[in-house]
């Protein structure tokens, strides 16, 4: 057997070339043609024509409501997953409620999509299972909200609290009970231990979390497409319209357009998120 | 809503009064403490299970309403649409090509970077975990010129076919496949399971196959599941591209006949929920036989 190093010569990385060519075919053309697309016209030519269609009334509202929807259900999501996942980590940390609840929120964090909405509509839509029991009993619920911004909040929330359950458990386990058991011996209360302790250690944890669901609504768009299934509220919305009817537009491009600005918000809320990981990692470990 | 988080009522219990009161009133708070959260857990699995019973229930809705009689046609009628059996079975090839196709991909390259170009590892890590930071809804925007030259090279026969949506899902299940299999190759010694299989003459693609593939079995596995599952949800970039896959067949069907496209969605639903916690059931035994 001939020598070899123990890191290969100048030519090893081409062993991993099939790798790299499927990712560059794949994954790096498609955002380089979103982010040429953009400023491009069918012709290829420079313009900024498409940008332009950014400062259109509705597209203009869909992201304005696309940003409004993402703060709220994260905010929804990162509030409520924070109790559950302290309901959670006071119990035993080896108990079936923490396994049950780690397993479930894994699962329900990735849930999403057409059964999501199905899931609603059947619930709390026109013949769903709550509107038509609260039916025999008193007034009957509106349900039009379902399909607009408010609704599309309260669906969000159900993959966001897990998801917030999932990223938040590790930030709490980190607290440990020795700082509290200080707090107290100090003649601390709880409230206080609460305000000047756990609040300050858990915040960037917190925020850091509240950008991921952040983004994480942003970018989610099959649970909305199946609830509204006409018009655009939201900017993912948008780029239906725009694939779907761009020759109609005369636009060609402008889907391109919507596309990287949704990937310069999701990218604001992504570096945020890292420089606050940066700083929680610090003290929870 | 966040007031209550407040670890059990605490304003009341200074820490003077624990002092002077004695543990009788520090009992009684960690019991309210506990009545707060078996309210607030009734509270969040009632909203995370009726939603899940809703749609098993409208499925499964007879003629006389949510009172009525029970009736399982919706399921029936699954197979009198072609369409939708066709999709579901679409659905099912996709989910067995991306997750084998994306492990073929990986799994080589992955080991081949850790024994001979580390100083590959973080591009690698940085290409795999893009897709997480890129949402599929962008990608959708950029595949569609790239699918117009798929189809343009595809034969007429199967220029309809979802099977090449097997390319965008290779991409979305990256960061997942990734992860695991990082995961799996951390734990064994692959250079010295490696170098010894080549000192006793075996070639690359054995290496591969019947040593470091064996070694990692569980994380291939896991990377597996975890790719039938998106797979098997995956809406975006179907019904964009102007695929039909059971999603999009689902979708499309709701509007006509609801009930099947509901039973459909809870198939689909309880089929997902069964992969992924058996995954979460095996990794937990795993976990625990190594650790003891």
């Amino acid at each position: 057997m001939s020598p070899r190093r123990v890191t290969g010569g100048r030519l090893a990385w081409l062993g991993s070339l099939p790798f790299l060519a499927y990712v560059g075919l794949f994954l790096l053309a498609p955002t380089v043609i979103v982010a040429v697309g953009a400023f491009t016209d069918v012709a290829n030519r420079p313009t900024l024509a498409n940008i332009r269609v950014l400062g259109n009334r509705t597209v203009l509202d869909s992201f304005v409501n696309s940003i409004a929807l993402s703060a709220a259900s994260a905010v929804i999501g990162a509030v409520l997953g924070a109790v559950l996942a302290w309901v959670v980590v006071t119990g035993n940390p080896d108990g079936t409620l923490r396994r049950a609840a780690t397993a479930v929120c894994g699962v329900l964090a990735q849930f999403g999509g057409v059964t999501l909405a199905f899931a609603f509509i059947a619930s709390i839509g026109n013949q769903g299972l709550l509107t038509l029991a609260l039916d025999q009993v008193g007034p009957r619920l509106s349900t039009g909200w379902l399909y607009q911004l408010p609704g599309l909040v309260l669906v969000y929330s159900y993959f966001q609290i897990p998801l917030m359950v999932l990223v938040f458990l590790p930030a709490l386990d980190g607290v440990r009970p020795q700082w509290r058991e200080a707090a107290e011996t100090l003649g601390g209360s709880s409230w206080q231990y609460f305000r000047h302790v756990a609040v300050p250690l858990l915040t960037p944890a917190f925020l850091g979390a509240l950008l991921l669901l952040f983004a994480n609504a942003f970018a989610a768009y099959a649970t909305a497409a199946a609830l509204i299934s006409q018009g655009a509220i939201i900017a993912p919305l948008q780029i239906r319209t725009a694939l779907t009817s761009e020759v109609l537009l005369g636009q060609a491009n402008a889907g391109k357009a919507i596309a990287l600005g949704m990937i310069l918000v999701v990218a604001v809320a992504m570096t945020l998120y890292a420089l606050v990981q940066r700083r929680s990692a610090r003290w929870l470990r | 809503m966040s007031a209550e988080v407040v670890p059990g009522v605490a304003p009341l219990v200074t820490g003077a009064a624990t002092a002077a009161a004695g543990p009788g009133l520090r009992r009684r708070a960690v019991r309210r403490r506990q009545g707060l959260r078996v309210v607030l857990l009734v509270l969040f699995a009632a909203f995370f299970a009726v939603p899940l019973l809703a749609l098993v229930e409208f499925s499964t809705r007879g003629s006389g309403g949510i009172g009525g009689s029970r009736s399982l046609s919706g399921w029936a009628q699954i197979l009198d649409y072609p369409d939708l059996v066709g999709a579901i079975l679409s659905s099912l090839e996709l989910a067995v090509l991306t997750s084998v196709l994306s492990l073929a991909l990986l799994v080589p390259t992955m080991v081949w970077i850790r024994l001979r170009v580390p100083q590959l590892s973080r591009v690698v890590e940085f290409l795999c975990l893009l897709p997480l930071t890129i949402p599929a809804i962008v990608l959708v925007v950029g595949w569609a010129p790239i699918y117009l030259w798929i189809n343009y090279f595809t034969p007429r026969a199967y220029q309809s076919s979802p099977l090449a949506l097997t390319f965008a899902y290779i991409v979305l299940v990256l960061p997942y496949s990734y992860r695991t299999i990082d995961a799996g190759l951390a734990a064994i010694d692959v250079r010295t399971l490696s170098e010894a299989a080549r000192s006793l003459g075996a070639s690359w693609p054995t290496v591969l196959v019947r040593v470091i593939a064996p070694n990692i079995g569980p994380a291939l596995l896991n990377a597996a599941v975890l790719s039938v599952a998106l797979v098997l949800g995956e809406f975006t970039v179907a019904s964009l591209l102007n695929y039909v896959n059971v999603q999009v067949a689902m979708n499309n069907l709701s509007q006509q006949n609801s009930s099947v496209a509901y039973a459909v969605a809870t198939a689909s639903l309880a089929a997902v929920f069964l992969l992924l916690f058996l995954l979460s059931l095996a990794s937990r035994r795993r976990t625990r036989g190594s650790s003891s």
